[in-house]
């Protein structure tokens, strides 16, 4: 059994178990299996210049350090750092590995606050910013001709669904003298593993599979490089965009059943992608587990699973795809994905308005574009719930 | 209103069961009515009803309009910090707190954002050092941990003639004691870490102002970003913050109490605290501020002996922040200060043997009683020796 004395996160094998035990001891004062939630600001120092490693919550919190152990442990990683939100995470990657005057390549369908964070903010302190087909290798080797610090991937595209191919753009970005970011947040390292792929950063939004029950916002960064983490750590601390303990310790309830969540999801939303498929009604389908999928074997190599997230759009266009939002019951119309729950989203009105629109069409992100993000109800009541809504 | 029933009677949100403590909204995101039409608030990073609250709350207190809460003070002062561009600068008062400072001058200047250090209690100097490219004025009065005085409405002056934004951090005195936005501030900016949450268990920060359209730019980029708070801990610091006036009326008034004792200790070299009579800039303070505060420095001409007294204190926890219910002691250089880079510390670091006292609300004459003990444990040679060989 590990204790605090003896704990080595690598002799776990595999994810379920090292998403309950990874990275993280009991509580060495009492034993407490749960970590404590140390809702403190800072910490007395027993002599000037002597402290037991924590002095002041902007700084470290032992919650969230707890949180990011765990989070390194499950993406097979020595290093992570914990934010109050995914863009949070952004923010700081960006404000650590660019200056002025630096250019970075993303995919064209990232998340929408993702671009915002590029366009409108980063922009102004002179940051470029090209956002390609990332899935396309010749508009990848074109893009990384030019000097770039990081190339910045999402897999699958949000809400597109379009993949990169992982190993690919590792191999590309590392001749080009450019490091690999992977937004992960989609699959999680239950479904996809980038850096064992050649990333170098793993990027999360906990708030949603991570955490999984819609309960708290936060991001984190994730990385086998010591030289990589001590510059983002710096940066945090340095901005004070932190994870908080209370939503730490939430988040590390919820991963601990992520293994678990992400198969039912996939296998979930496998069921109601196979619905939709079959339906006159539908006009286009994309999902990752279909062996429609164009990208299918791609999908295969680099992923566990489908994952939870569909995109379809119904005959019909705009107005089509906003009746059926409207009329679906059991399916929450609400922004974010990867909870419990089955949320359904219209990207362009919701989560993608700040994408331009040139942006959108050529990220083929369409008007009339629904996202599903099949949760863990039984599928055969998300399929009643879709079928009377289609009708 | 007055300062005291505004910290107890919260404005209510439309909480349908009126409690009276408001509910803890630890969700991500919201429901919306319809595929298009949404809302007050859809997902926490870009509002959530808790840190409403707890914004209008802070906003009223500091007897303003609109208020936006980050998940530290530094998270508060890099978001104002996004308003610039390249190119543009700030004016920073030269004894600002070593995370701005750090701010300042190791994450900013990637970006291409000048800072100049002045001497802000020279209104003059202030006016000289302005140029076309400053865009913000960045003040504490009292400074920490000399507190010095520098004249709001003066400065305030000063930064409008030159189109640029004057920004004060009211952390040290609290909006009981001073209220910068009456002065003609622009921004006031808050550790609410400190006295506003005033029980060492939420780190947070706040900008605060009147100014509608600063408001929504300081507020895109709380979204945009990603670093507001947390619903719990708006939760806690609303909580905290219902015993703001009687925790600053109670502080004030030991720390005044310790300031004349200290005042009356031959060790001592020179005391720092606006209340003493003979405090440079004592008439200007009395200007712009009710009260004088709860942070107290002093100096006795020898590092070691000030070491010693730091550790020597029963009572006061060595432990960096200041501003809570329980008394801290610290040594700036070496402990809140130190993160001012090595060649900005002779201009802008405190002195070594500076120890700064953040007076909490224990009975005050205990707290004078562990000082006098801690006086004469450190004035023991072989203790001021030992101390020596420590260092």
């Amino acid at each position: 059994m590990a204790t605090s004395d003896n704990l080595e996160p690598d002799i776990y094998q595999f994810l379920e178990t090292i998403a309950l035990h990874g990275g993280t001891a009991p509580d060495p004062t009492t034993g407490a299996m749960l970590t404590p939630i140390y809702q403190t600001t800072t910490y007395r120092q027993p002599a000037v210049g002597e402290h037991k490693g924590y002095t002041y919550s902007r700084s470290g919190n032992p919650t969230v350090t707890a949180l990011e152990g765990r989070l390194a442990a499950i993406e097979g990683a020595e290093f992570a750092t914990a934010y109050v939100t995914g863009l949070a995470a952004t923010t700081v990657l960006c404000l650590a590995l660019l200056k002025a005057g630096d250019r970075v390549v993303l995919s064209q369908a990232v998340y929408g606050g993702t671009v915002r964070l590029l366009k409108q903010v980063l922009a102004q302190f002179g940051v470029e910013s090209d956002f390609i087909d990332t899935s396309d290798s010749e508009a990848l080797i074109r893009a990384l001709r030019e000097p770039a610090k990081f190339l910045f991937i999402e897999t699958p595209a949000n809400p597109t669904l379009k993949l990169t191919d992982i190993e690919l753009a590792a191999r590309l970005s590392k001749d080009a003298g450019a490091l690999l970011v992977v937004d992960n947040t989609l699959l999680t390292p239950a479904l996809q593993r980038p850096l064992d792929l050649g990333a170098d950063i793993v990027l999360h939004s906990t708030t949603k599979f991570i955490e999984g029950h819609n309960a708290t916002v936060g991001g984190s960064l994730i990385t086998r490089s010591a030289e990589l983490h001590e510059k983002l750590a710096f940066v945090r601390n340095a901005v004070g965009a932190i994870q908080a303990a209370f939503p730490a310790w939430l988040t590390l309830q919820g991963v601990k059943t992520l293994p678990l969540r992400m198969a039912q999801h996939s296998a979930n939303a496998l069921r109601v992608a196979r619905f939709l498929e079959s339906r006159k009604e539908v006009e286009w389908i994309a999902y990752p587990g279909l062996e429609s999928f164009p990208q299918y074997e791609l999908a295969k190599r680099q992923q566990q699973a489908g994952g939870a997230l569909i995109a379809f759009e119904v005959k019909g266009g705009v107005e089509a795809g906003v009746r059926l939002m409207n009329s679906v019951k059991l399916c929450s119309l609400a922004e974010n994905l990867g909870s419990a729950e089955t949320l359904i989203t219209h990207p362009v009105s919701m989560t993608h308005g700040d994408v331009p629109p040139e942006q959108r069409a050529s990220a083929g992100i369409t008007d009339g574009l629904v996202r599903l993000s099949v949760g863990l109800e039984n599928p055969d009541d998300l399929i009643a719930d879709i079928d009377q809504a289609l009708k | 209103m007055k300062t005291a029933t505004q910290c107890v009677h919260i404005e209510s949100n439309d909480d349908p069961h009126c409690s009276i403590s408001p509910p803890i909204y630890q969700t991500a995101t919201f429901r919306q009515p319809s595929a298009d039409e949404f809302g007050e608030y859809d997902y926490t990073r870009s509002g959530n009803p808790t840190r409403s609250l707890v914004e209008r709350q802070i906003a009223r207190l500091e007897g303003a309009e609109f208020a936006c809460a980050f998940a530290s003070g530094m998270a508060a002062i890099s978001a104002l910090t996004r308003l610039l561009g390249a190119g543009e600068e700030v004016i920073a008062g030269d004894d600002l707190y070593g995370g701005t400072v750090r701010l300042l001058d190791q994450v900013l200047p990637r970006q291409g954002i000048g800072v100049r250090y002045v001497d802000v209690t020279d209104v003059e100097a202030v006016r000289e050092a302005l140029n076309p490219r400053v865009r913000l004025i960045l003040i504490e009065t009292p400074s920490n941990p000399t507190m010095r005085i520098a004249d709001i409405r003066a400065l305030a002056g000063v930064a409008r003639e030159a189109g640029a934004l004057l920004a004060v951090d009211n952390s040290m005195l609290s909006p009981c004691n001073q209220k910068p936005l009456g002065l003609g501030a622009d921004v006031v900016i808050h550790s609410a870490t400190k006295f506003l949450c005033g029980h060492s268990d939420v780190t947070a920060g706040a900008l605060v102002t009147d100014d509608y359209d600063l408001h929504r730019r300081l507020a895109f980029d709380q979204n945009a970003e990603g670093a507001g708070l947390s619903p719990f801990d708006s939760w806690l610091l609303l909580r905290g913050m219902k015993t703001l006036s009687l925790r600053v009326e109670r502080q004030n008034e030991s720390a005044r109490k310790i300031a004349e004792f200290l005042s009356s200790r031959p060790e001592i070299v020179r005391v720092y605290y606006p209340g003493l009579a003979d405090h440079p800039g004592r008439s200007i303070h009395c200007g712009q501020s009710t009260g004088d505060g709860a942070v107290i420095s002093f100096t006795t001409g020898d590092v070691a002996l000030s070491r010693q007294v730091v550790e020597a204190t029963q009572l006061f926890d060595i432990a960096v922040s200041f501003g809570s219910i329980g008394s801290t002691i610290s040594l700036p250089c070496r402990m809140s200060h130190a993160s001012i880079p090595q060649s900005l510390r002779d201009r802008l670091a405190p002195p070594p043997d500076l120890v700064r006292l953040s007076v909490g609300i224990e009975d005050v004459d205990d707290l004078i009683e562990d000082l006098s003990q801690a006086f004469k444990i450190a004035e023991v040679p072989e203790n001021a020796q030992s101390a020596v060989c420590v260092a």
